[in-house]
């Protein structure tokens, strides 16, 4: 025998569940005398620095149909290119922006829609940079473990070119899964990020 | 002896032992047959991304937020035997976790989540909303009050039926330890009988997520109090040697 190293094992992962809505996002639902508002569902705030952008899509699972049933959850960086929150030790960020959000997808649809801004470029562990992305986690009834993947703009070719996380992927086909497309057509520029689950043109996952 | 020039920093997070967690495909558990990505996930590791998160104040908390019994009700109680639920939030280092948001949803007694897309037979409650949400102290400690829910039928196999359980949202300081899990109850038999637990590959693994019953912590001719730690990721902590000026 040898010591003991004394670490806990994390605790396991179980489905969200088709009724994640309760406990995340009640008003969508109409519980409506809980909270005051479904967290991380108000707007961005005007004072926040930034160009502003829509994102939007769906999640497909792999006979293609939309999901109705997901809660996304987003993690960004302000305009600067620095994280709000915890953990970020190279500077403060826009005071006004908390960086998080999250939507259900449609009951009936299945789109999503987040207002935000568009972040700046923050560093890769070894400095380089990485091109502007947006963190996304997905759960919803019948995925045992929140998914993670990156929102990377179609509209920054040369950073994504660059960037170091899209260059260690091997097969260079799957890449294009990570990249929305920019519409003007709104007046705001909207970029289009549909997941897919499985299946054809599978959406890459990181495991983080 | 302390080496004063001597700091620790956080850094990455330890690898999630994807072993531990269920696989992305579990087929008893239908849902995850259509869901679940048929590539391996591409390791990332941790990057300034992943290592921030977000920050919850505890201003935010309404006063009524983690009593379940209270914060739906207008004509009296719910129905169900009155339970509370505590413990603390810690990483895998066993270092507590301060500020962390918990937020938990669950059924009523009857097994019947108040859900718009929910079609049990059994009543909605009028009293009961069943969401609730906390922030740990500094300990990393929660706790809260509900009713206890009920086990109840869902659609997969023909006769298959959910342990009673709650669900836990947890935040913790970085979004690479978010995580969505459900806690079980002490003693209930149909724990091992529901594909969605049995998708966790170890009884070990699964004893993790079952809370124990606590006589001590009940209140006498008040409440049963159920005891259920939640543990995130843990990270390295990296030493330095500040060095002094023109070293």
């Amino acid at each position: 025998m040898v010591q003991r190293l004394d670490r806990l094992k994390e605790s396991p992962s179980q489905t969200a569940g088709p009724y994640v809505h309760i406990g995340t996002t009640p008003h969508f639902i109409g519980i409506d005398n809980v909270y005051p508002v479904d967290l991380g569902s108000l707007p961005v705030p005007p004072e926040v620095k930034g160009e502003r952008i829509v994102i939007t899509g769906r999640i497909f699972d792999g006979s293609g149909n939309a999901l109705r049933d997901a809660l996304i959850e987003i993690w960004q960086a302000d305009a600067n290119g620095l994280y709000p929150g915890r953990g970020e030790h190279r500077g403060t960020a826009d005071p006004a922006f908390s960086g998080w959000a999250r939507q259900p997808v449609d009951g009936t649809t299945g789109i999503y829609r987040f207002e935000t801004i568009k972040p700046g470029s923050a560093p890769y562990s070894d400095g380089r940079p990485m091109a502007p992305h947006i963190t996304f986690w997905i759960v919803s009834r019948g995925i045992n473990v929140g998914l993670h993947t990156r929102l990377y703009f179609g509209d920054e070719e040369a950073a994504n070119a660059a960037d170091p996380v899209l260059g260690r992927i091997e097969l260079k086909s799957r890449v294009p899964t990570l990249i929305a497309s920019r519409s003007d057509e709104s007046g705001v520029p909207t970029y289009t990020f549909d997941i897919r689950l499985q299946g054809e043109n599978e959406t890459i996952f990181f495991d983080i | 002896m302390r080496n004063d020039n001597t700091t620790y920093q956080d850094g990455a997070f330890f690898q999630r032992d994807r072993a531990w967690h269920p696989p992305a495909l579990t087929p008893d558990y239908k849902t995850s047959v259509l869901r679940s990505p048929k590539n391996a996930l591409i390791s990332l590791g941790n990057t300034i991304s992943e290592m921030t998160g977000p920050v919850f104040g505890h201003a935010m908390i309404g006063p009524l937020d983690n009593d379940l019994i209270r914060n739906y009700a207008t004509t009296g109680d719910p129905i169900g035997p009155r339970t509370i639920v505590y413990g603390r939030v810690l990483d895998e280092n066993a270092r507590p976790v301060q500020g962390a948001l918990v937020e938990f949803w669950q059924a009523n007694a009857g097994g019947r989540y108040r859900h718009k897309k929910e079609t049990y037979l059994a009543a909605i409650d009028p009293n009961f909303g069943g969401c609730g949400r906390t922030i740990t102290d500094d300990e990393g400690r929660y706790w809260f009050r509900t009713i206890k829910p009920g086990a109840y039928p869902w659609p997969n196999g023909v006769n298959d039926w959910r342990p009673a359980h709650i669900h836990f949202s947890v935040f913790g300081h970085a979004f690479a330890q978010r995580l969505i899990t459900q806690m079980y109850f002490e003693g209930d038999p149909m724990i091992w009988q529901c594909p969605i637990v049995m998708g966790i590959p170890s009884r070990e693994a699964v004893e993790t997520l079952i809370a124990a019953l606590d006589r001590e912590a009940s209140l006498p001719m008040d409440t049963l109090a159920y005891k259920f730690d939640i543990v995130l990721r843990g990270r390295r902590s990296t030493m330095f040697e500040n060095r002094r000026e023109g070293n």
